[in-house]
């Protein structure tokens, strides 16, 4: 179901990460909650990969699974070869999970030391203060931190163990737009000392920006793996309303910018791969057009139209097809 | 997996334990205080409502026994604690065994309990209270084995209870155990006796009658305290297999 490598791309060398026939529930009121269905993803070294989708598709379910925090009811993980209990407890892996925060009563150079002995080659302390911006409050104590630095100090203590794979899920939930941007420069400095990455988010930008890849999972299943600038083309599109009577639409699909055109009443619906372009080509072309909405279609409905498929599995290209289909 | 805490990691652990100020105030000081106000008004009394003990000596013995489960009980306060912020489960991403973790909550529990003890042993000693080597060496040996069921106690505790009703339920249970068991005052006869000699906390204060002579538990004592760490023990592994959801 993975989209073929782009061209150019590199040949992707043997998995070392490999989930296989995941299938997670948990009970829930009205009987159980199927979290994570059939999920299958693949990891090479190396590479980082984004694990994309809106709140309760099951990222977390399955970076608990991968961890070996949560035992699946169905499917296998690999991690390096081994199970993720094995990789664990040789140190091989490092994760920042999504909630948490620290034990008190240390200072923050006192915990990531705690935790560093813990390992057999971790990072130098002193490094992974300076690199994560937290060695200007090492002296401090980690019930005294603010919400920001706190986080800081949980990536200090994922980094510190030196790993060979580091997940993150959602880890830059609690920080400022600075913060965020110094945390990924951290995790890109990390990442190209050929260290795997798998991270979750909500956030397409950060997908596209950050990761080589991206996994996008709705309502529990994988409906997209593919690299990000393609996932983004999917996902990240918006679309133009506006009230134009009588319009051409083969005209309005060959403006610069749009992608597809449909008719909706009197309204035209644009689905744009540029919408700034496409906004000027349809004003420049058709004053009259008014009552105007330009929509970004978020993960959030992109996922649901994605999964809204009978055979959600096959849906990028489906999907794809879909919407540049509608300029026919 | 590492089996046996790392030193590097023992160290902070003992560290962020000593920097607790309840810690400081409910196993030691409260202890300590009570000693010296209960005992002080009762140093005279060579033998304490028929125990055969001394007043420093048996009140000694039953303060060192409250302040030590209270240090070995708090362990479960903070799993308890550690549980509430998540960090169980950021440690169980380390290679850290478990067993190891509960090795270290254990040794650092000890060691307070070590501290109260000597701080209660010096406040007898200023008040008249002198033993044989081998007898102060015996009693605190018994003392130290009478934890290790409230150790697992504390495991079990600290898995099923949040930080908010485990403080009040520790307080409220070593309360009530060292009643039962003595603490307060000797209790020869009648329906806590006979309920005392089944509680671990009694055989704790019994300690104090190495001082007699250099009479250990009789065997009903140490069945007691077998059977208390085993059902402990039991319901530790229970609680903390339902907690992380392993089996």
């Amino acid at each position: 179901m993975s989209m073929p490598p782009a061209a150019g791309a590199r040949v992707a060398p043997a998995p070392e990460i490999r989930m296989q026939g995941l299938v997670k529930s948990f009970k829930g009121p009205d009987g159980p909650i199927e979290a994570v269905r059939q999920v299958e993803i693949e990891i090479a070294a190396g590479e980082t990969v984004a694990l994309l989708g809106p709140n309760g598709a099951g990222k977390s379910t399955t970076i608990d699974m991968l961890l070996g925090l949560l035992e699946p009811d169905a499917g296998t993980v690999s991690v390096f070869g081994r199970s993720p209990a094995d990789a664990v407890a040789a140190g091989a892996v490092g994760a920042m999970l999504q909630t948490g925060s620290l034990i008190r009563d240390l200072t923050v150079r006192e915990l990531v030391s705690m935790m560093a002995a813990l390992y057999p080659e971790p990072l130098a302390v002193e490094e992974v203060l300076q690199l994560t911006g937290t060695s200007e409050f090492a002296g401090q104590r980690t019930q005294k931190l603010s919400g920001g630095q706190t986080q800081r100090v949980r990536a200090a203590v994922a980094l510190v163990s030196n790993p060979e794979l580091l997940v993150l899920d959602e880890p830059t939930v609690a920080l400022d737009v600075e913060g965020r941007n110094a945390f990924w420069r951290v995790m890109r400095e990390f990442a190209a000392s050929g260290r795997t990455i798998l991270f979750a988010t909500h956030y397409l930008e950060e997908a596209d920006a950050y990761a080589d890849r991206a996994v996008l999972m709705a309502h529990g299943k994988l409906v997209a793996d593919g690299p990000t600038n393609e996932i983004k083309a999917m996902v990240g599109s918006r679309t133009i309303r506006a009230t134009l009577p009588g319009a051409d639409l083969d005209a309005l699909a060959g403006l610069p910018g749009v992608s597809g055109a449909e008719r909706r009443g009197e309204a035209v619906l644009l689905a744009c791969e540029d919408s700034d372009a496409a906004i000027r080509a349809l004003l420049a072309a058709h004053p009259q057009a008014r009552d105007i909405e330009i929509n970004a279609a978020g993960l959030e409905q992109a996922f649901l139209e994605l999964t809204g498929e009978p055979d959600a599995a096959s849906a990028p290209v489906a999907a794809t097809a879909r919407v540049r289909g509608a300029s026919a | 997996m590492i089996e046996r805490p790392p030193l590097g990691y023992l160290r902070y652990e003992l560290l962020r334990t000593f920097r607790n100020r309840r810690f400081f105030i409910l196993s030691l000081v409260f202890p300590l205080v009570l000693y010296l106000l209960i005992a002080g008004s009762t140093r005279h009394e060579k033998d304490l409502g028929g125990t055969g003990v001394s007043a420093p000596v048996y009140f000694m013995v039953g303060m060192a026994a409250w302040g030590t489960m209270t240090a070995m009980l708090s362990c479960g306060a903070r799993i308890a604690a550690e549980r509430a912020v998540g960090w169980n489960r950021q440690l169980r991403i380390t290679p850290l065994a478990p067993r190891a973790y509960f090795r270290a909550k254990v040794l650092t529990g000890y060691a307070m309990a070590l501290i109260s003890l000597i701080v209660l042993y010096a406040a007898g000693a200023s008040l008249g209270v002198s033993l044989p080597a081998n007898e102060w060496l015996k009693m605190t040996f018994l003392i130290l084995v009478g934890l290790v069921p409230f150790a697992a106690l504390g495991i079990a505790l600290g898995h099923v209870l949040t930080p908010d009703s485990i403080g009040p339920a520790l307080g409220g249970g070593v309360a009530l155990l060292a009643f039962v068991g003595g603490v307060w005052f000797p209790i020869t006869s009648g329906f806590f006796f006979h309920l005392g000699q089944f509680l671990p906390s009694w055989w704790l204060v019994q300690a104090s009658h190495v001082a007699l002579g250099g009479h250990s538990w009789p065997t009903k004592g140490w069945l007691v305290m077998g059977g208390w760490t085993a059902l402990l023990s039991a319901l530790a592994v229970r609680a903390y297999r339902r907690d992380t959801g392993r089996v």
